[in-house]
């Protein structure tokens, strides 16, 4: 069994287009969730959400490349260029081969499928345009990211929802320290702010009509965020006989179903994905300072999420370290958030940074832990595991711990 | 009973596979065995029905809809102030 360390990262998200600028929003508790425009509200009743601001994507892809590309796969391959670059890694020959691409994404290509019932059923035109199908279809964005750079290995689209792309981190990580390949280029990405998807989860009605408020009595639910995060993952002897930047190693992966209900969580589901996750990655919970909670800020999860944590935990370590959800600062990112949330663990590892949950207002006396409550604090990070628990009770953990050499 | 009430009624049933003629104002909903994605049902009908919006978020900690009697209730005001009688 090989160990797995992280040797590149990308981000392309609502907190910002490059590694650097999310980590700096992220860290001082600047949440970006705000008012839409990338779409027209007028029509909606939730018109706040975390949209990515100042991208044009003509100015990145050519034409020809850009007609296939729906904007989900067009963060994921934004995301896969600075993480792959970050990495300094070229695919070539055998390499290529030895090289795994997963993505995970919770409904693929939205704005394409949006536009072309617009088109169909609105307009009343005949046809759709040819490249529609190709550019909705779920796998798109992978299959984008393994073109751009040449990856030729095991490659598919991971889904469940939420946890999609944690899942998808997951299985990379499984790959690679079982030898099957010895890289991996893994995350996920979801850019669903399209009318008919609000209008969807409008009607489940956990939307926040204020803001995002994880923890905080009275929160009044989820904020939707696009973006799309990538990571690449090596084998400890690979990335250390080529001189690569290790910013932390990946030592353990867990995953449950709740097998309960389709949308609310369950308190065990989620506690049996936290214990599997430090079993696999030998950890005990008291070597776990620091937690990146799915922390939606829905009434069910956030109290569920607490309870999970102390069961999973035992009281005594759970009231030791700090959780913090990103949701509060980037929204929920569906598809993309296990892997942007991945990306915050690591770098709260590497710089000793516990980072803050946003937007807090007031303690709910159901949720009584330490949430970093908006400012970061430094702190040491020896461990820390990040929580997906998905609709449809699909929970996906991973345990991340400092590498120093 | 009015017709509002009636067809309230009728949806609850509908929804929450309850027998009609359990229904009363004071019937609590936790008591009907009607879940949390059953009570978004419920609203969605009730909206599409009256052509009303019910300003529901289900993370209200307090709940607005304990009783039969708060949804009819409400539904009333709706109407009273946006919607038409279907």
């Amino acid at each position: 069994m090989n160990r797995v360390v992280i040797t590149g990262l990308g981000v392309f998200s609502a907190a910002g287009k490059s590694v650097p600028e999310f980590w700096e929003t992220v860290r001082e508790g600047r949440s970006v969730i705000g008012p839409l425009t990338i779409i027209d509200t007028s029509d909606l009743h939730i018109k706040i959400g975390a949209e990515i601001k100042d991208f044009h994507p003509k100015e990145h892809f050519p034409a020809k490349q850009l007609a296939l590309l729906d904007r989900f796969s067009q963060l994921a391959v934004m995301a896969s260029r600075q993480a792959i670059q970050d990495a300094g890694i070229v695919f070539e020959g055998e390499d290529a081969e030895q090289t795994a691409c997963l993505i995970g994404s919770g409904v693929g290509g939205q704005q394409t499928l949006d536009e072309s019932y617009y088109r169909i059923y609105a307009e009343g035109r005949k046809g759709v345009h040819p490249f529609t199908i190709p550019r909705l279809m779920l796998n798109a964005a992978c299959s984008h990211v393994c073109m751009e750079h040449g990856i030729k290995g095991p490659s598919f689209a991971v889904a469940s929802a939420c946890s999609s792309s944690t899942h998808a981190i997951g299985l990379a990580f499984h790959m690679v320290r079982s030898g099957l390949v010895h890289t991996a280029v893994t995350g996920g990405t979801e850019a669903c702010i399209a009318l008919g998807t609000m209008k969807g989860w409008e009607a489940i009605r956990v939307m926040a009509t204020d803001t995002c408020r994880p923890f905080s009595k009275g929160r009044t639910g989820m904020s939707l965020g696009e973006g799309a995060a990538v990571v690449v993952l090596e084998t400890l002897e690979r990335a250390k006989a080529r001189g690569a930047t290790i910013y932390g190693e990946i030592c353990g992966f867990g995953m449950s179903s709740d097998a309960m209900d389709i949308t609310l969580p369950d308190v065990n589901g989620a506690a049996r994905a936290m214990t599997a996750a430090l079993k696999d990655g030998r950890l005990n919970p008291d070597d776990i300072d620091y937690v990146n909670a799915h922390g939606t800020g829905t009434a069910a999860n956030d109290v569920t999420e607490t309870r999970a944590l102390r069961i999973a935990l035992g009281d005594a370590a759970a009231e030791k370290l700090a959780v913090s959800s990103s949701k509060s600062v980037f929204g929920h990112a569906l598809g993309g958030a296990g892997a942007l949330e991945l990306v915050v663990t690591t770098l709260a590892i590497r710089d000793r940074v516990l980072p803050p949950t946003a937007n807090f207002t007031e303690p709910d006396p159901q949720c009584d832990l330490d949430y970093v409550p908006n400012e970061a604090r430094s702190g040491e990070i020896r461990a820390a595991i990040s929580n997906s628990f998905a609709f449809g009770g699909l929970n996906a953990v991973l345990a991340v711990k400092r590498f120093d050499g | 009973m009015s017709s509002v009430e009636s067809d309230v009624y009728d949806i609850i049933a509908e929804k929450s596979a309850v027998d009609r003629s359990k229904l009363k104002r004071d019937a609590k909903l936790t008591d009907l065995e009607i879940e949390s994605l059953d009570v978004v049902e419920i609203i969605f009908a009730v909206e599409e029905k009256f052509d009303i919006h019910v300003p529901y978020n289900a993370n209200d900690q307090e709940l607005e809809f304990q009783t039969v009697g708060d949804v009819v209730d409400a539904v009333q005001k709706l109407i009273d102030e946006e919607g038409k009688p279907a």
